[in-house]
Order: structure tokens, then sequence, then C-alpha cells
């Protein structure tokens, strides 16, 4: 299918510039609604036709804002190159979630797909009231109700539908489908790759300063001196000291960066972390807070020690990974003497992060704005919200706009981070080769359920929450394959070395990775194909169809494994497969891969990989892909590279060099396989597609070698050190 | 304030900086405007910052504006506009080689000195060259094929 290109005028992606303001609860302060059931909150139609789409899901470079488009135009019959998105913009958007869990398309999407449907059905009865004849005649295509060609602006635009949605307002047929499952272009992309796209990084108001926080040696170190003498020769700097939060503000950015990094200041010795050496044992020994059953079937106990049967027991280790955006962190934020705050931040939750920032900060919910720019890509919550409570704390005490831009070493060393799992998983055959019993126990560090603390406040002695949170990180833990027994126990710890985050597909990867790579040594040890052994435990057609798939596009031959042939020239060949039923609930995902392992050195190349992907509808099989291929790539990158150093006082891995990720060298011929139900609703493809990734990975290298890699990274020397 | 004379996208221009030290990278985006480089490192790792100088891929993050002076810059928006892309760009945005985009004017800028010199290389040549660039989101493999149809057209 041929791309279609929007009109650079189409589907521009805006964000406001603030203003004072004052306004009502419940109202925008702009008198717009921002009622989550009312039509109005979510689109409106302008007199020139155009419409306009808000809402509070961010498009973070994933090609949501375009598929929500798609989805509305479509119900509305409004051409695409007519709409345009505002986004998580606490002052114009109505609330309904924050940006994640690949919930942008299932519940942000099919949210303004129904107040679309319901706009359609007032509209139709407009039309039929002015032109006497009955609505179910009329049809709404091309911004015109049809027979009759009135347009739809001349019934609506510029007014308000005053309507609530209609939870039974009909949707369009799929059948008639002739703008959702398109691939349509992002109209971002042209922007971005001309150098025009104003990123929060680059985004400026007017009398702004540039402000760098100096971060201490250690975490939680306290300051106890600042010798100011020391940035002397550095102009027009101030220093700003709220208890430990130490920063600078400038005019001039270089300025402000030179004062940060030569500003001498004393902190207290402070070293109460465990150090990632080892941290297995740390996580394994940890004190749990709480212990819970997420699945149980059967008596995998007592059917694990049952006489005859075959069984098999591994642990497997993910460790603590950090979202290493590329861009580091950024804010603007504009305190005001009234009080009135605006802030400017690519946080995923705009709406969330103005309530944690209104009740830390005691400013009135309704005197505070936040508003949405897009930044570099973020996988979750990385520092965003830290730099945009950094900002804040600066401009409150300068009086001034103040620009917050994280610096490499920041990023790395302080974005909260994507926990570590370890899991122990223990299996049984029956013997006819079948899994009997299947145990899965896992620890994950953890703390108190609530709001995170951010780090700025923290360091200025800001009350606050101090909740850990790395979003849904037990699921998948058990198999996808017919098994009678199966148990899965899940332990969260007490407390955690690190900061949590939400990190894309958060657990699911780790897990995943721990659950198909112990599917592969089962079906090792049954002397079993590696598919075969999936396809016998599987009945849903939808996970047979992608696994089936994956194989074919892979050139899948049937053998067990590993891997009796090898390549020659000092170089053995697998290749590896692994599947997803994501979260057990939504998508279907199958990867299949070819490895190179060079035994001389234990570097493995990744030469290919398949992927065959069923997410129900799709809205944009092209934007659909680039995610499909993101999560990929970056998961190769998790699986070979990624582990977050740190000694006992802070995180060491603090630059490209320390936490390398993948790079062009590395990057695999990719094929992916959309598989479309057209009758489905339409699920997120920002995770899932990344969980199967490592344990395909791992199976492949197996396959290769005959060592089995429970720990990731996958380095050279720990190929080495395996094989 | 001493000031420093240099060309950039084919102006003249002259910027004033209270520090001869000061990287080209900051005097592009708060001097000139130009926000197309991206500090992404400030430590010559990842290549977000890239600009051609005398035509030579150059990580601006890393390179002093008194050495800049006298010379001719390139940046991102010196090579075509959302509305007129370079062939380089155009080829990237027909195949969408872009998630948040942050790492793309890097990419495009060392891609278009690729082609300079090599007007066709082969997959495994824009792999080597583009290889000091990285990009968090996963878009390797698009700009690969980006690369490879801006070589065809
Ligand atoms: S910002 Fe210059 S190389 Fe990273
Ligand atoms: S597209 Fe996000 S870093 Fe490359």
């Amino acid at each position: 299918m041929e791309p279609i290109l929007l009109s650079r005028r189409g589907l521009l992606v805006s964000f406001a510039l603030g203003a004072t303001f004052g306004g009502r609860p419940g109202m925008a302060q702009t008198g717009r609604s921002l009622d989550a059931n009312e039509v109005d909150s979510f689109l409106a139609i302008g007199g020139d036709g155009a419409v306009t789409i808000y809402t509070s899901k961010v498009d973070v470079g994933t090609g949501v804002a375009t598929a929500i488009c798609q989805m509305a135009a479509e119900e509305l019959g409004i051409p695409m190159a007519r709409f345009s998105v505002v986004q998580g913009d606490t002052a114009l958007t109505p609330d309904h979630g924050g940006t994640g869990g690949s919930s942008g398309v299932p519940r942000g999407g099919v949210h303004i797909r129904q107040a679309a449907a319901t706009a359609r059905e007032a509209l139709l009865n407009m039309a039929a009231e002015r032109l006497k004849r009955p609505a179910a005649e009329l049809t709404l295509a091309d911004g015109r109700v049809q027979p009759g060609g009135i347009t739809e602006a001349s019934l609506i635009g510029g007014k308000r539908l005053a309507l609530k949605i209609d939870p039974k307002a009909p949707l369009k047929e799929p059948a008639e489908y002739t703008v959702v499952g398109k691939p349509f272009l992002r109209p971002d992309v042209p922007a971005k790759c001309t150098g025009r796209q104003t990123y929060i990084q680059d985004f400026s108001v007017p009398g702004m300063l540039h402000g760098r926080v100096v971060r201490p040696p250690g975490l939680q170190a306290k300051l106890l001196s600042v010798d100011e003498s020391s940035i002397r020769g550095i102009p027009d700097v101030r220093v700003v000291r709220i208890e430990s939060f130490l920063g600078v503000v400038a005019k001039d950015e270089w300025a402000a960066i030179r004062a940060a990094r030569e500003l001498k200041a004393q902190w207290s010795d402070w070293r109460e972390l465990p150090g990632s050496d080892g941290l297995e044992r740390f996580v394994r020994e940890g004190e749990v807070g709480r212990e819970q059953t997420i699945v149980n079937r059967g008596d995998a106990a007592s059917a694990l020690q049952a006489n005859g049967a075959k069984q098999l027991s591994a642990t497997y280790y993910w460790p603590f990974q950090s979202h290493a955006s590329l861009g580091p962190s950024c804010a603007v934020a504009d305190v005001r003497e009234e009080g009135t705050t605006t802030i400017w931040t690519s946080s995923q939750g705009p709406h969330n992060l103005r309530k944690f920032l209104a009740k830390m900060f005691g400013i009135p919910a309704e005197k505070m704005r936040v508003v949405f720019v897009q930044g570099a890509g973020s996988y979750g919550r990385n520092g965003n919200d830290d730099a945009a409570a950094d900002a804040l704390l600066l401009s409150r005490a300068v009086k001034q706009p103040v620009r917050v831009q994280w610096m490499r070493e920041d990023e790395h060393g302080w974005d909260p981070k994507g926990p570590a799992q370890l899991l122990d998983v223990k299996g049984a055959l029956d013997a006819e080769g079948r899994i009997a019993a299947w145990q899965t126990e896992m620890w994950i560090p953890g703390g108190p359920s609530g709001a995170p603390a951010l780090v700025g406040p923290e360091a200025a002695g800001i009350p606050q929450g101090r909740g850990q949170s790395a979003g849904q990180m037990t699921q998948n833990g058990d198999p996808p394959y017919r098994a009678e027994h199966v148990r899965v126990l899940a332990r969260t710890l007490k407390d955690t070395p690190l900061r949590l985050s939400n990190l894309r597909a958060p657990g699911k990867i780790g897990n995943v990775f721990a659950v198909e790579s112990f599917t592969d040594e089962l079906a090792a040890a049954a002397g079993i194909d590696a598919l075969e052994f999936r396809l016998r435990g599987l009945s849903d057609a939808r996970a047979i169809a992608v696994l089936q798939k994956a194989a074919e596009m892979i050139g899948w031959q049937k053998r067990p494994s590993p891997n009796r042939e090898k390549a020659g020239t000092g170089m053995w060949f697998g290749r590896g497969m692994a599947y997803v039923h994501y979260k057990q609930a939504e998508n279907h995902v199958a990867i299949a891969m070819e490895v190179m392992v060079d035994r001389a050195n234990g570097k493995i190349v990744v030469r290919r990989v398949t992927c065959a992907h069923d997410c129900g509808l799709i809205v944009n099989p092209d934007g659909l892909r680039n995610q499909v291929e993101g999560n990929i790539l970056q998961t190769l990158s998790r699986t070979l590279h990624e582990e977050v150093q740190f000694d006992q006082s802070r995180v060491t891995s603090v630059d490209w060099a320390g936490y390398p990720i993948l790079r062009f060298n590395e990057a695999p011929a990719i094929e992916v396989a959309l598989i479309d139900k057209l009758e489905l609703p339409p699920l997120g493809a920002g995770e899932a597609a990344s969980a199967p990734v490592a344990a395909a990975l791992g199976n492949a290298v197996f396959d290769a070698t005959g060592v089995r890699l429970r720990k990731v990274p996958f380095t050279r020397e720990h190929v080495l050190a395996e094989v | 304030m001493p000031q420093y004379k240099f060309r950039v996208n084919g102006r003249e221009v002259s910027v004033d900086s209270w520090d001869a030290e000061q990287p080209l990278l900051y005097v592009l985006r708060n001097g000139l405007g130009l926000h197309g480089a991206k500090f992404g490192c400030g430590l010559g790792q990842c290549g977000a910052c890239t600009v051609l100088l005398d035509g030579k891929v150059t990580r601006s993050c890393m390179t002093p504006v008194r050495t800049v002076a006298g010379r001719a810059v390139t940046t991102i928006e010196g090579l075509g506009t959302p509305e007129k892309p370079d062939a380089v760009a155009a080829a990237f945005i027909q195949e969408q080689a872009a998630q948040c985009g942050y790492c793309t004017s890097g990419m495009i800028v060392a891609a278009k000195a690729l082609l300079t010199g090599t007007p066709h290389p082969t997959r495994e040549q824009a792999k080597e060259s583009l290889d000091g660039n990285l990009c968090r989101c996963g878009t390797y493999t698009r700009i690969l094929n980006a690369v490879m149809r801006a070589a065809k057209a």
C-alpha cells in the first residue's frame, strides 16, 4: 500500500503559549469544556470545516495522534487533511488518562471515536431536519451531508454540540472504512526531517533564563556548603540553594552549564546503595513487602514432585534499565508573583503532573497550567516530571521563567529506572513431553504504593509521596501453553535501590524472557522442535497463526535445539522464537530470529528478525509497523547491552560509553507481518512486540551454541564466560 | 564581547561569545535560533548535534566556536524546508524514518555527507558511516531504507 501524504497544514500538532489566566473549576481557563463525558471537550468543528481534536493522550513519536484522528475522521466523514490535534494541555484538553500501557488507541482513540460517532448522529439529525428527509437516508462524506451536499460546517461550524458522549451511538461498519486501516503518513515527520519541529528542548518564552541543577555525588547526600566564588568568572549567574537542592540560572545557556560544572560544593558522604554487582542476591534476600499469588491452577507444588515426571528448574535475571532518552529531560516553568504557574513539559501525563506539583507546592490546581510540548522519545515516565519540578523550583526562586535541561549524566544517573527482576522457574514434563506443571516465583524491587518522589523537591525538603510505581510488573509470568498445574507467585520488595518507573512493557519483557526461555528448555529436554512444542500446547487460532507466520517468514526448519551444524569459520548459527499473548489478554505476537555467535569473541550477530503481530483492528498500518520495529530494535538493545551500574553512592553508567545501546552496525533485517482483524477492537502496539524479543534471542543463541543465557545483558564477556 | 564570523547555510554571520570555548551547538541554537542540531550528550557520543563544517561531519557539541571562525557550517536547516525538503530529507519522510525524531537531524546531516562523497553506498557502507549516530526509538532499519532510497533517487 502506498503511504498517503497529508498536506503540511493538516494535523498540525499544536501547543498553546501560556498567558496569565483565571478560571473556575471544571471549565478550562479558556471556557472550553473539560468534562470527559462531553463531545465538545474532545472535538470542535470550525466554521471553515477544520476539526480540532483535544486529548490528554500525548504523541511521543508513536504516531498515536494520527491514529486518533483517523478514527475520528472515519466517523465524521471529514478528510484527514482538515484535522489538527491539541494534546496534553490541562487548560484545553479533557483528562481521559495519561499516556502509557499502550492505551492511546484502545482507550483514548476509542473514546474519541465514540465522541465522533455521537457527533455524527447529531449532525445527521440536524441535516434530516433541514432537508426534510429521514436521517437514515443520509451519510457524511468529504465534510458534507450526502445526498444534498450541505457542509457539516454549515450545520455546526464554530458552535457547540452540547451533548454527552453516547456509548450507544452507532459506529461506522468496518467494511465501509476508508480512512481507518490506511497508512497515513504522520504530519510531524516533515518538520522533524528538516529541523523545524519545536521540541521542549527548543521551546522558549520571553524573559526566560537557563537553569541547571547540581546533583550530589551520593543519591541522598546533604549539601553542606557552597563556594560561590568558584564561578566568579562566569557572567550573569545566580546560585539557587533550597536545603540540599542546588541549582544555577543564567541568561546564557553555556554560562549555566559551565557554572553548574564548576560550582564548588561540599556534600555529606552517602553510601547506602547495595551496588549493582551481585544485585541478584539483594533482590532475592530483600524484605518482601507484598506477596501475591497471580495464578493458581491445579496443584503445581505436588505435580512438580510427582514421580516419573521429568523436572527442570532455572533462574533468570533482568537488570535495572534506563529510559536513556536520546534528548535529556527538559521543562520550562513560569511561576508568577500572583501564584499562577505554567509549565511546559513533554511529560507523558500532564494532568497527573499538575495534580502532583499543585499538591506538592501548595498551588491551587486551577492556577496551574501544564502544557505538553513534544520532546525526545520517552518510554514511560522518564526524567521529564523531575525536570518540570526542577524548573518550577528555580522559577519560583528567581521569579522569572526558567528552562531546565538535564545534562547527559543527569538523565542516565537520575531518571527513574525499570526495575530488576529475578525469576525462579520450575517445570515438569509428562511422558509424552507435554508441560505437566509449571511454577514461576518472581522477586521485584518495590516500595509503598502511591505518588513517586521527584528528585528536586526531595532535595529541597518539600514533603511529597514516597511511592514506587513500575507499572504492571507481574503479568505474563505464566506460560500461554496448556498446563494443568500452574502457579505464579510475585514478591514485591519493600525497598528498591533506585527510583522506579514504568519502562516500556513493564515486567513483561523480563517475565516473557523467563517463561519463553524456559519453554525452550522444556522443549529441548523433551527433544522436540521449539515450534512444534508450542503449537501442541495451543488451541487459540490467533496464537497459532502468529507463530506459524513468524516461523514461515524466517524459514523455520523443524528440528530439536541445539543446532548440530556449525556455520564454519568460527561462527555458530542458530534460530529461535518466542510468543506472547500480551498481558494474557491483548495482542498476539510471535518473533523469530536468526543469529550467528562468534566463538572467538562471544559477539552475537542478529541477522534477521521476523514478527507476526495481531492487535485486532489496525488503524494505521505504517504507524503500527514503525512501533513494532521500534519495539524489536529497542528490546534487542536492552537484551544485548543494557544494565544500569551503580556503586554504594550513585549510578555510575552515566553516558553512552557506560550504558551502551544498539548501534547501526547491529541493526538486523526486520520483516513484520500485520494481521488485521476488522471485526475486533483495536489494541495498542507501543509495547507488545517488545515482550518476546529477549527470549527469542536467548533461544536462538542456545540453538547456535547449546548454551543457555539466563541473565541479561548478553554482552560479549557474558557470552564468552558461558560458552 | 569577542565576535566570531563564519558562514551558516550559505549566509555570513557574526556572533558574540563571552567564552571562546563555547561549543558551536549553543551558538547555533541560542545565538542564531537554529534548533535543528540537538543536545544529546555533549560528549561526542550520540550524533544528535551533527553539522557539516566545511562539508565534513562534525559534532557541534565538541567544537569550540573559536575554531569555526572563517569556516562554513551547514545545519539541517540548510537542507530544505518541510515544504521543499532536500532529497535526503524527502527520502526520510517517504520512509517515515522517525519516531520522536530527536536523532533525525543528525542522521540526515550525516547521511547527506555520506551520499555527497559516495552517491551509491551499499547498505553495509551506510551502516558503517552512520554508526556514530544513535537512535533510542529504534528507527535504524527505516533510516537505512531512507538512505538507500535517497541513493537511488
Ligand atoms: S550531543 Fe554531540 S555527540 Fe551527542
Ligand atoms: S527517533 Fe527517537 S531517538 Fe531516533
